[in-house]
Order: C-alpha cells, then sequence, then structure tokens
C-alpha cells in the first residue's frame, strides 16, 4: 500500500490577460522567459526534497521536454541534490501521463521503494487559437512512499487505454491540433466515466463520499460528462482554474489535487482523473499528518504572487514564437560540456562551500579561501534555501535578454557568501540595497542548441 | 620582497599615436605602421635601430601581428595581453628588459581595431566556461559603484549624476582642443545628464566611445636619452597590481573603491618617493572607462580625500585650468578605448605635456605625470600605474 508523503506545486510569476490576446476571460499562466519545464518542475519538487530522504526514483512527466534527446530528468537529478545512484524515468505523450506518473510513483511504493514524481509543462498553443488561450504553466511534485508515512493514501485506482484522434503534434511541429472536441468527447466520455467507476469501485467508495473531484482531460467536453454520470454536486467538483492558470498540460491534475490538498482535512476522500487517449484514475483518502506536512507554498500563494503586465507581443517572444530583432551584441555562448560537468554539483545544485580553517562561505566553491588562504579545506555547503540580500544592483541594457533590463545585483547571503547574479521575476524600480531575495533555478539561455541553466535570485514569493 | 621600481632609469625618447576613431580605411596592421612611423620620427631613429619589441593587443595575435605589417627583421616580439592595461603591460615590460641592459633601445606599441566586429561595446574572448560566469556588460558592472558610493557617503543619487556628468563635460571639452581624439566636440551638460540609460545611472556620455587606434613609444636607459632627443621624459615609477576578485566572493567589499588601484598607486608613489599626491602629481591620465570610475579613482589615487572628490569634482580641481588636471586629452571619453592602445595613448599625452608640445591643452610647467590603467570592473580587476617626469 502506498500514498503521498509530500507535496508541492510551482506557478510562474508572469500572468496573461486573455483579454489581452483575444477571447477568454481572466488571466493564463505564462513561464518566464528563462523557464521551461524542468527548471519548473525543480521549483515545484524544491517544497518536498528540502523536509524528505532521498527517492529511490525519480520520475519526470512532460509533454514540453526541453531536450527531446537527452535525459530531462537528470538535470532534475543535479538540481535537486538527489543522489546519483537515483533511478530515473521519463513520461511523455500525452498530458495524461503526469497523473500516470504518479501512479507509477505508488507502485513503485507499494513495492517499497520511495519516488519522486515531477510534472511540469510549458503549453504553447498556436497564436490565437483555443489552446493558446486556455492553457497554462505550471509544475508539481510529489513525494510518494508508505501509506503509514502517506499524508493521502491510495484506497483504489483504474486506467483505460484508448487510441483515438482527439488530440496531436508531432515532434517537428510546434503546436497541437484537435479534432472536432465534439467528437473526442464522445470516444473519451465514456472511458473517463467507465475508468472513474472501477476506480471507486476498486476503492470501496461511493460518490456520495467524495469531498472533491480533480478532473481534468485533454478534452473539456468529454470530462463534462463524468459530474454528471456520478451525480456529483457542483461543490464536489475541484475548480480547474481555468481562469487564473489555465490547464497546465502535464502538471494540471495533480497542480488541482495539490491545491485540494492545501485545503483538505483528515480523512478527505479525492477522486483524482486525468484522460487524453484513455484515462487513468485514483481514490486517495487524506490522513491525519496532512496538517504538518504542508509545502512552504500552497498552490493560492503562488496564484497571489504574480505580474499582470505581460504583453501578448513580449509572451510570444518568451516562447520563440515571433521573431525579433537582437541586440547588437555577440551571440551567447553554449555552455562546454566538460566544463559543466565539473562544476554540475555548483551550476545546477548551488553546492557552495565553506572554509573549515576560516568558516568563511564561498560561491562559487574555491579550492583557495579568499579570506585565510587555506588550500583544498572545505565543505560542501548547499545555498539554495539561504536567504540573501541586495548588496548593490544595476539595470543592464545593454546586455542580451528577452527581457531587457537585465537586472543584475551583488547579492550578500545570509551568514557569509556573496555572489553577482541576475535577478528575474522582479519589476526594476522595486530593487533597493537591502532587498530580500531568495534564489530560484532558470535556463538562462539557450546557445547553438544547448540548454544553459543555472541559478537567479527573486524577490521572496 | 620588494618592488624596487627603476626610477630614472629609463626614458621615453620617441612617441607617436594614431587619430583614434571610426577607423574604416585602416587595418589593424595600418594602424600599427602609422604609430611606429610617428614614434620612429619622433625619436630621430630607423626601425632597424630597435633591438625588440613589445605588442599589446587584446585581439590580434602572436608577435607576427607585428613584424608583418612593419617587416620587423628577426627582432624578438612579445605580445601582451592584460585587459585594459595591456597597453602599459607593453609599456612596462619593454621598459624593464631596457633597464635591465638586455638591449638598449625598444619600442612599446599598443594597438586595437574594434570597430569591424560591429557590436556595440566591448566583447570579451573567453575559453569555453560552464555558462554561469556572469554575462554582465562593462557598463553594468561599473554602474554597480554609483549607489553603493551615493549610500555609502549620502550623497543624493541625483546630486551625484549631476557630479559624473560634469566629468564627462570636463573631459569633453578637453578632447574638443585635441585633433586626434575620436568626439571632438564640447557636449553640453545638459545633454549629457539626459542621454539615454545604458545600465544603471550611467548614460551614453557616461561611457567611453568604441574606436580603433594605435599609439607607441620608443625607450632606452636614462643615459643614452639624450642622444636622441633634447626632451627625454624620465619613467619614475611602474606599479601594478592584479586583485584576486574577492568582491565578487567576499561581504567585506563596499563597491566604492577599487584594491587594486590603492595598491598599485601605493607602490608607485613609494618608487617614485611621492608622500602627497594631491600636491605632487601635476596632472593624470585616468582609466575614465566610465564617468563614475574617474570620480572613485579620484579617491583611490589620494586626490581627494575619501567620500569628497564628489566635491572636488565641481569645484573644477581636475579641469584643464584647475590645481591637478586629470585627462587633459580627453581621456577614453573622447578617445573610446581601443583595449591595446589606450595605455600608450595616456602615455603619449603625459609626454607631450612634459615637452610642452601640448598646443592649447598645454599645462603650465607640468613636473610629474601619471598614468592609469585598469582592467575588469570593480571587485575583479588588475590596475596599472605609471609615473613620469622631466
Amino acid at each position: 500500500m502506498s500514498g503521498i508523503t509530500r507535496y508541492g506545486s510551482y506557478l510562474p510569476y508572469s500572468r496573461l490577460e486573455r483579454s489581452t490576446f483575444g477571447s477568454g476571460r481572466g488571466q493564463r499562466t505564462a513561464a518566464g522567459y528563462d523557464e521551461d519545464s524542468v527548471s519548473m518542475a525543480v521549483e515545484a519538487a524544491r517544497d518536498v526534497v528540502r523536509e524528505e530522504s532521498a527517492p529511490d526514483t525519480l520520475i519526470l512527466a512532460t509533454t514540453s521536454p526541453p531536450y527531446a534527446e537527452k535525459l530531462n530528468a537528470a538535470a532534475l537529478q543535479a538540481a535537486l541534490n538527489l543522489s546519483p545512484r537515483l533511478r530515473s524515468l521519463e513520461l511523455g505523450g500525452s498530458s495524461r501521463m503526469g497523473l500516470a506518473a504518479l501512479l507509477l510513483g505508488f507502485d513503485l511504493a507499494t513495492a517499497g521503494e520511495r519516488a519522486l514524481v515531477c510534472a511540469s509543462d510549458v503549453v504553447v498553443g498556436a497564436p490565437g487559437g483555443p489552446r493558446e488561450a486556455e492553457g497554462g504553466d505550471g509544475a508539481v511534485a510529489f513525494g510518494v512512499g508508505s501509506d503509514e508515512d502517506a499524508i493521502a493514501r491510495v484506497l483504489g485506482r483504474a486506467s483505460a487505454t484508448t487510441e483515438v484522434l482527439d488530440v496531436w503534434r508531432k515532434p517537428e511541429d510546434r503546436f497541437a491540433t484537435q479534432w472536432e472536441e465534439r467528437f473526442g468527447a464522445e470516444v473519451l466520455g465514456p472511458v473517463i466515466v467507465d475508468t472513474a467507476t472501477r476506480a471507486l469501485q476498486s476503492a470501496g467508495v461511493q460518490p456520495t463520499e467524495l469531498t472533491t473531484v480533480v478532473l481534468d482531460s485533454t478534452n473539456a467536453r468529454a470530462a463534462a460528462s463524468l459530474p454528471r454520470a456520478l451525480r456529483l454536486k457542483p461543490d464536489q467538483v475541484a475548480d480547474p482554474l481555468a481562469t487564473s492558470v489555465g490547464r497546465t498540460g502535464a502538471a494540471h491534475a495533480g497542480l488541482l489535487l495539490a491545491r485540494t490538498l492545501d485545503g483538505a482535512g483528515p480523512g478527505e476522500r479525492i477522486l483524482v482523473v486525468s484522460a487524453g487517449d484513455g484515462c487513468d484514475a485514483v481514490v486517495l483518502e487524506t490522513t491525519a499528518q496532512l496538517a504538518s506536512r504542508r509545502p512552504l507554498h500552497s498552490v493560492d500563494r503562488w496564484l497571489e504572487s504574480k505580474r499582470d503586465d505581460l504583453t501578448y507581443v513580449n509572451y510570444l517572444r518568451w516562447r520563440g514564437v515571433l521573431p525579433f530583432e537582437p541586440p547588437r551584441r555577440p551571440d551567447p555562448e553554449r555552455p562546454a560540456a566538460p566544463a559543466s560537468r565539473r562544476s554540475e554539483r555548483w551550476k545546477l545544485g548551488f553546492m557552495g562551500a565553506r572554509c573549515r580553517q576560516c568558516g568563511t562561505g564561498q560561491l562559487p566553491p574555491q579550492r583557495v579561501c579568499f579570506y585565510c588562504s587555506a588550500v583544498d579545506d572545505m565543505v560542501d555547503e548547499p545555498f539554495a534555501d539561504t536567504p540573501c540580500r541586495v548588496t548593490t544592483y544595476t539595470l543592464d541594457r545593454l546586455a542580451y535578454s528577452l527581457q531587457p533590463p537585465v537586472v543584475a545585483a551583488v547579492v550578500d547571503f545570509d551568514g557569509g557568501g556573496r555572489m553577482q547574479c541576475e535577478l528575474t521575476d522582479v519589476d526594476p524600480d522595486e530593487v533597493e540595497i537591502g532587498s530580500e531575495l531568495e534564489m530560484t533555478f532558470r535556463r538562462l539561455y539557450t546557445g547553438q542548441g544547448v540548454h544553459n541553466y543555472f541559478w537567479k535570485a527573486r524577490p521572496r514569493r | 620582497m620588494a618592488s624596487n621600481g627603476i626610477c630614472d632609469r629609463v626614458a621615453i625618447v620617441g612617441i607617436g599615436c594614431t587619430p583614434f576613431g571610426e577607423r574604416w580605411d585602416r587595418s589593424l596592421g595600418d594602424l600599427l605602421v602609422d604609430a611606429a612611423s610617428e614614434a620612429y620620427d619622433s625619436a630621430g631613429v630607423e626601425q632597424a635601430q630597435i633591438d625588440a619589441f613589445w605588442l599589446g593587443t587584446a585581439r590580434g595575435y602572436s608577435g607576427l601581428t607585428l613584424s608583418e605589417a612593419l617587416k620587423v627583421q628577426y627582432k624578438p616580439v612579445t605580445r601582451l595581453e592584460n585587459m585594459c592595461a595591456t597597453g602599459s603591460e607593453a609599456l612596462r615590460n619593454a621598459a624593464y628588459a631596457v633597464a635591465s641592459g638586455a638591449y638598449d633601445l625598444v619600442m612599446a606599441i599598443g594597438v586595437e581595431k574594434l570597430k569591424d566586429y560591429g557590436i556595440s561595446g566591448l566583447a570579451g574572448v573567453f575559453p569555453p566556461g560552464d555558462g554561469t560566469a556572469s554575462n554582465m556588460t562593462a557598463p553594468a558592472m561599473f554602474s554597480l559603484m554609483f549607489p553603493a558610493y551615493a549610500k555609502k557617503y549620502d550623497v543624493e543619487e541625483e546630486r551625484l549624476k549631476e557630479v559624473i556628468s560634469r566629468i564627462a563635460w570636463k573631459n569633453h571639452c578637453n578632447g574638443a582642443r585635441n585633433p586626434k581624439a575620436q568626439y571632438q566636440k564640447e557636449v553640453p551638460i545638459e545633454k549629457i545628464a539626459a542621454a539615454p540609460a545604458v545600465a544603471g545611472a550611467l548614460g551614453v556620455f557616461d561611457s567611453s566611445g568604441v574606436s580603433d587606434g594605435s599609439a607607441a613609444a620608443i625607450l632606452c636607459r636614462a643615459e643614452d636619452a639624450y642622444k636622441y632627443t633634447d626632451h627625454p621624459v624620465f619613467i619614475k615609477a611602474l606599479s601594478f597590481a592584479v586583485g584576486p576578485g574577492e568582491g565578487y566572493l567576499s561581504q567585506g567589499y563596499d563597491f566604492t573603491s577599487f584594491p587594486e588601484v590603492v595598491h598599485s598607486v601605493a607602490d608607485a608613489y613609494a618608487q617614485a618617493g611621492i608622500e602627497d599626491p594631491r600636491e605632487q602629481v601635476s596632472m593624470a591620465e585616468v582609466h575614465d572607462c566610465f564617468t563614475i570610475t574617474e570620480l572613485v579613482l579620484m579617491e583611490d589615487m589620494g586626490f581627494s580625500p575619501r567620500g569628497e572628490a564628489w566635491k572636488d569634482v565641481i569645484d573644477g580641481r581636475f579641469d584643464a585650468g584647475g590645481p591637478q588636471p586629470v585627462n587633459p586629452d580627453g581621456g577614453l571619453k573622447s578617445f573610446g578605448h581601443p583595449i591595446g592602445a589606450s595605455g600608450l595613448r595616456m602615455l603619449y599625452e603625459m609626454c607631450l605635456q612634459l615637452r610642452g608640445e601640448a598646443g592649447e591643452r598645454q599645462i603650465d610647467d607640468p613636473k610629474v605625470g601619471l598614468t592609469h590603467n585598469l582592467g575588469g570592473g570593480p571587485g575583479r580587476c588588475l590596475s596599472f600605474v605609471s609615473i613620469v617626469g622631466t
């Protein structure tokens, strides 16, 4: 038996007002120009791994992998400082793989393992189309383990696989396409009802006993058939966050589950359903341990921490949809593979050092202490969660960026240690000497086809 | 351990400097030929008399860059690079070679051809890295000093902006009187202050330009100097300090000073026997890559007390007609910064002034001149200082 032991979520800082680019109400989340599905998964998983012992297996589910070939989960392993002896898996091909990954995590936990399951997506639709308007960007992460340790344990589950041309995208295509929604609904609707019903039967739970139903599908019309079939009351169905987030692809079912857990008490029964080329469904029951294991960031905390002024043109530039005039500066160099490998623990894990002789913190780690000149006498020290503040700063209007000006700062860490780094998710007018910051994992740029991941600082969210 | 110096043991007997600017008509080799030829004429020597060459260039590789352009006949040519102090490094190494007795007559020459790159500002050429190095541009690095200085010394940022605008105004006034400068126009201070921002408080007119140029000097031992010229200029001090880069590691550094400059000027003043630089240094050519840099340098060099250079700037202390002129040729502000050439361009002006050949820029009876080059940025840099005199 198994269950969820911890969870974390992440929503990017920028929101796009749907009214600025066409039809629809409310906002969608928009990953920063320096974010992708891997960097967002890191942000979500940090709230899990901060407190929990190391997983045996890492699973990443996304339909927007930064690399089509090269294990994206490996960057997650490095950024989260997980053991290199970790097993890792990547799932894609359908947004349903987010919940499928969680179910796979439950299987591993039943076999006695601990798993870290991440689902993350940057959903890019063709300009003017429904996927662009209705999509959103975000990530979620779950620690999975034994049911004695769980904050939500598995009561029952079911799955189905359906060959149907509903939503599809070839590897070389930028945007997915959907067949007429009414057709997909007619095929998938009954599959959803059947799968959910089987999950409830295996759990021995009646629909009326459910506190919340999390319902997600590539086909909204198909999903709508479930509440009717199960005779659910409107307050049993989780808010799909359609007007504040948008549908976040592989992350979405998990994100809605995370939000449900944020507000849940013990003993609540939750049905989670995700459909697309079939269906997965699971029935969970929260435990008394939930109250003491909530993440640092609730989904609503991410929701409230935002910036609303992203223009549609900038959004299209950030997603690489709209070409633009580059600055009259050299193109960014791709990071070199050997140099990146040598400094992996710093570059991805943000592992600094502290001198054993004089106790001075050093970023990046030095072999020779800048303060006492001791050689090769340092201990590793993780700095990713160390609070820091602005010592001095500037707005660099000449440097290459998709969101000029670059806000660059010299940042001092509580307890010692300094670095110069870029700020992100920041209003340039609100930076001042002494501003409080925290570190965030980002994709600085992509040079010659190589993604350059490193850390930036942001005002606390 | 000592930095003994070579005070009064080496003389500068020939100097040359090309016009700086967008030299679309000149290749890197052409610029070298122009600067070297002027230096030979100035010393009254022929190329065949030069025993060895030091070439400072950040972008041209190897001694062949010089020997092929000048047709140097099987002599030693050392190519050096040391960031923005590259030209000064050529001078320093050439001077020590002469002082050692290894050679009798040598040339230090610096050059850069930047305009062909077709980019704004400067861009370094670095070995492959892990992608974590800062991508801050030069103006951004130096602009970090602006808020730090304003806060430490409680100067309102609007006031400090007026101060640095006045530095740009002063250097452009000087450049307007220099036929070799890239920019030979006075610029109204209001226009300077209102120019578009480049980084932080620094605007377009707070930044030095991008230009092409070359400058050269011919050196011999002091006892031989009068064989070549009636107006030799003697080297009083050469100092160089390269920091460990701790400003980006240590919370102890506050971005209102360049420790590398403090160390290099202390060494130079000791070599030259200068105890009160505010009184004893007649004039200086300093590394005004950005206006805020020149402000801070005035304090690091001991020309102004800590926290008070901004008042000296307002009072006109460093103006052409002031008690201690700084950048009388117009500085990097008016010349741009062809990296390898700048240090020797500064020396060229100090020699003109000491020889009484500076024309309408001539300072009244200068005795001691200082040149200063800075490579890198606040927190992580290297600093060169020379002191020359009659």
